[in-house]
């Protein structure tokens, strides 16, 4: 018998290995509903399958009495357009702030301090002041989200873009390029694979801070509907909204992964 | 064509080269050899102008070298020389795009025809043409050495310096770098500086070996004292006997530790 640490599970058995403790999770929730359900058939805490799906029906698939839309893909839609455009932003101001710091040294002296200084305020304490500067509407959730993940990017790509080997940038002199043609030609393409894997990292922020502006203030939205019905103990909504989030939240980190692949494959393939 | 003048270099207390003077014509291929850490490469950092001479000059045609590397010298480094984002290809051809497209570095169209063309041209004269449309990553230690050649010679510079270009190759491989280097050298007529660290493959090579060592030795503080040119022989009158003195005395100050 080979030894624990060299025995690789086949394909088959590693698909098992991995849906196995989700099967298992689904078990005990289903067995923990029950048998609450058994003492209290009125319990709102851990509702049935059944109260799930008849909820998401509800939310996903008639139209609402008040507005007649279809509440869950509205809201997704505004907590969508919300992520993509904050994170955008940050991804724009990440690149291109993190590559001429790196790039140039008389930036990086005067703008690497300010930045370590902006990357250290706790974003959501400034809420408020979004919430004063820009009003409740759209811009102060964008700004949160940007305010949020940005300073994370810069100094990410700066690291980045500093890292790349020292030769690259004398070769490129000994070539003949100026500055410009060196940010654009020699840095730029090789930093972008960076942005996408930075991004990806930072995603988990962008919807921590998406959630919370929606909950504080907004009248759409996932983060806003979930701390909507929990006024009404709606576990019914609130549970298949997370796992409605989290498999948002997959989906957009494949997505980046695979076009990262699909745009840089020397990136992926030397590494 | 090059002169130096009582170079020394030194980084703070620790003195790398003292009082190194030497002249080299055009068309000369030189070999450097000498033990791991006696300045080799911040000579050539010194050609290249990554680095500036702490006293003494570098004069190229009676003028003081550029403190920027710049098109008239090209380099050719162990590792690192070519970029992993370009097919081998873009590669070469980045240095006329360089010079075609001002600002962004990129031309179009017929232009850019022309410039894949010469591109190709020079991946002809190295051998990689199969190869031209793989990423560097694909290509093996000695292929990606062959296209850092070739992306170099492509801006024709008057002065080729090459630091370990081989170092980490197979022998067998590194033998028909060798080669290839001699004859685009003779082809061309290139002025070529090259460090190697073998010094019975380095021996037979070029038209001139310079053995860098330190002539003093402080066993205490090895930093007191740098390194010079002891051994300057034209290739042609090279012999076995030389070649033993050269190992014997780099032997010996192999022995007491270099500082680090
Ligand atoms: N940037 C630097 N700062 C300080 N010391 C350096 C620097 N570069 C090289 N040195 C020192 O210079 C000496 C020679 O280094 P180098 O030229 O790389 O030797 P080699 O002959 O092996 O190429 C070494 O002792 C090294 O520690
Ligand atoms: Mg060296």
């Amino acid at each position: 018998m080979k030894r624990l640490i060299n025995r690789q599970p086949s394909s088959v058995t590693r698909a098992f290995l991995g849906i196995l403790p989700l099967v298992l999770a689904l078990l005990v929730y289903q067995w923990g509903s029950t048998v609450r359900k058994a003492e209290n058939p009125q319990d709102k805490l851990l509702p049935g399958f059944v109260e799930i799906h008849d909820a998401m029906e509800r939310m996903a698939l008639t139209p609402s009495k008040r507005t007649g839309e279809l509440l869950m893909w509205e809201d997704t839609k505004s907590s969508l357009k919300r992520l993509v455009s904050g994170v955008a932003i940050a991804a724009a101001i990440g690149l291109t702030v993190g590559l001429l710091t790196g790039a140039i040294p008389l930036f990086g002296a005067s703008l690497t301090p300010v930045i370590t200084v902006i990357s250290l305020i706790p974003p959501m304490a400034l809420l408020p002041i979004l919430f004063i500067v820009f009003g409740i509407g759209e811009v102060s959730k964008v700004v949160l989200i940007v305010i949020g993940v940005a300073p994370f990017l810069i100094r990410d790509l700066y690291q980045r873009t500093c890292e790349l080997p020292r030769e690259q940038l004398v070769k490129s002199m000994t070539l003949g390029a100026n500055s410009g043609q060196i940010i654009f030609r020699v840095l730029l393409p090789q930093i972008l694979p960076r942005l996408f894997a930075s991004v990806r990292l930072s995603l988990g922020a962008a919807w921590l801070f998406l959630i919370a502006s929606e909950a504080v203030a907004s009248t759409d939205g996932l983060g806003y509907r979930i701390f909507l019905v929990r006024r009404y103990m709606s576990m019914d909504v609130i549970l298949p909204y997370v796992a409605w989030i989290t498999l948002l939240a997959f989906l957009i980190d494949c997505l980046l992964q695979q076009g990262s692949k699909r745009l840089f494959p020397w990136y992926h393939a030397a590494k | 064509m090059i002169e130096f003048r009582n170079l020394w270099k030194n980084y703070d207390d620790n003195v790398v080269l003292e009082n190194l003077s030497a002249q080299v014509g055009s068309g000369e291929f030189i070999t450097l050899v000498g033990t791991s850490g006696c300045g080799k490469s911040t000579f050539l950092k010194l050609l290249l102008g990554t680095e500036v001479t702490s006293r003494g000059s570098i004069l190229l045609d009676g003028r003081p070298i550029a403190d920027e590397p710049g098109p008239d010298r090209g380099i050719v480094f162990q590792k690192y020389s070519v970029f992993p984002h370009l097919t081998v290809r873009e590669n070469v051809a980045l240095g006329r795009e360089f010079e075609c497209g001002p600002i962004f570095g990129r031309v179009f169209g017929s232009a850019r025809k022309a410039i894949l063309a010469e591109a190709d041209h020079w991946l002809e004269s190295v051998g990689l043409t199969p190869a031209r449309h793989r990423y560097p990553h694909e290509l093996s230690g000695g292929m990606q050495q062959r296209l850092a050649i070739a992306q170099a010679l492509i801006k024709q510079p008057r002065l080729l310096l090459l630091d370990e270009p081989f170092g980490a190759l197979d022998p067998g491989i590194r033998k028909d770098m060798h080669q290839l280097v001699l004859s685009l050298w003779g082809q061309h007529k290139l002025t070529v500086f090259m460090v190697t660290h073998d010094l019975s493959e380095g021996f037979y090579l070029g038209t001139r070996l310079w053995v860098f060592d330190k002539c003093r030795m402080d066993p205490q503080a090895p930093e007191r004292f740098g390194s010079t040119i002891t051994f300057d022989l034209p290739v042609g009158k090279t012999d076995r006997q030389s070649l033993d003195k050269i190992k014997e005395s780099l032997a010996r100050s192999a022995q007491i530790p270099v500082a680090v």
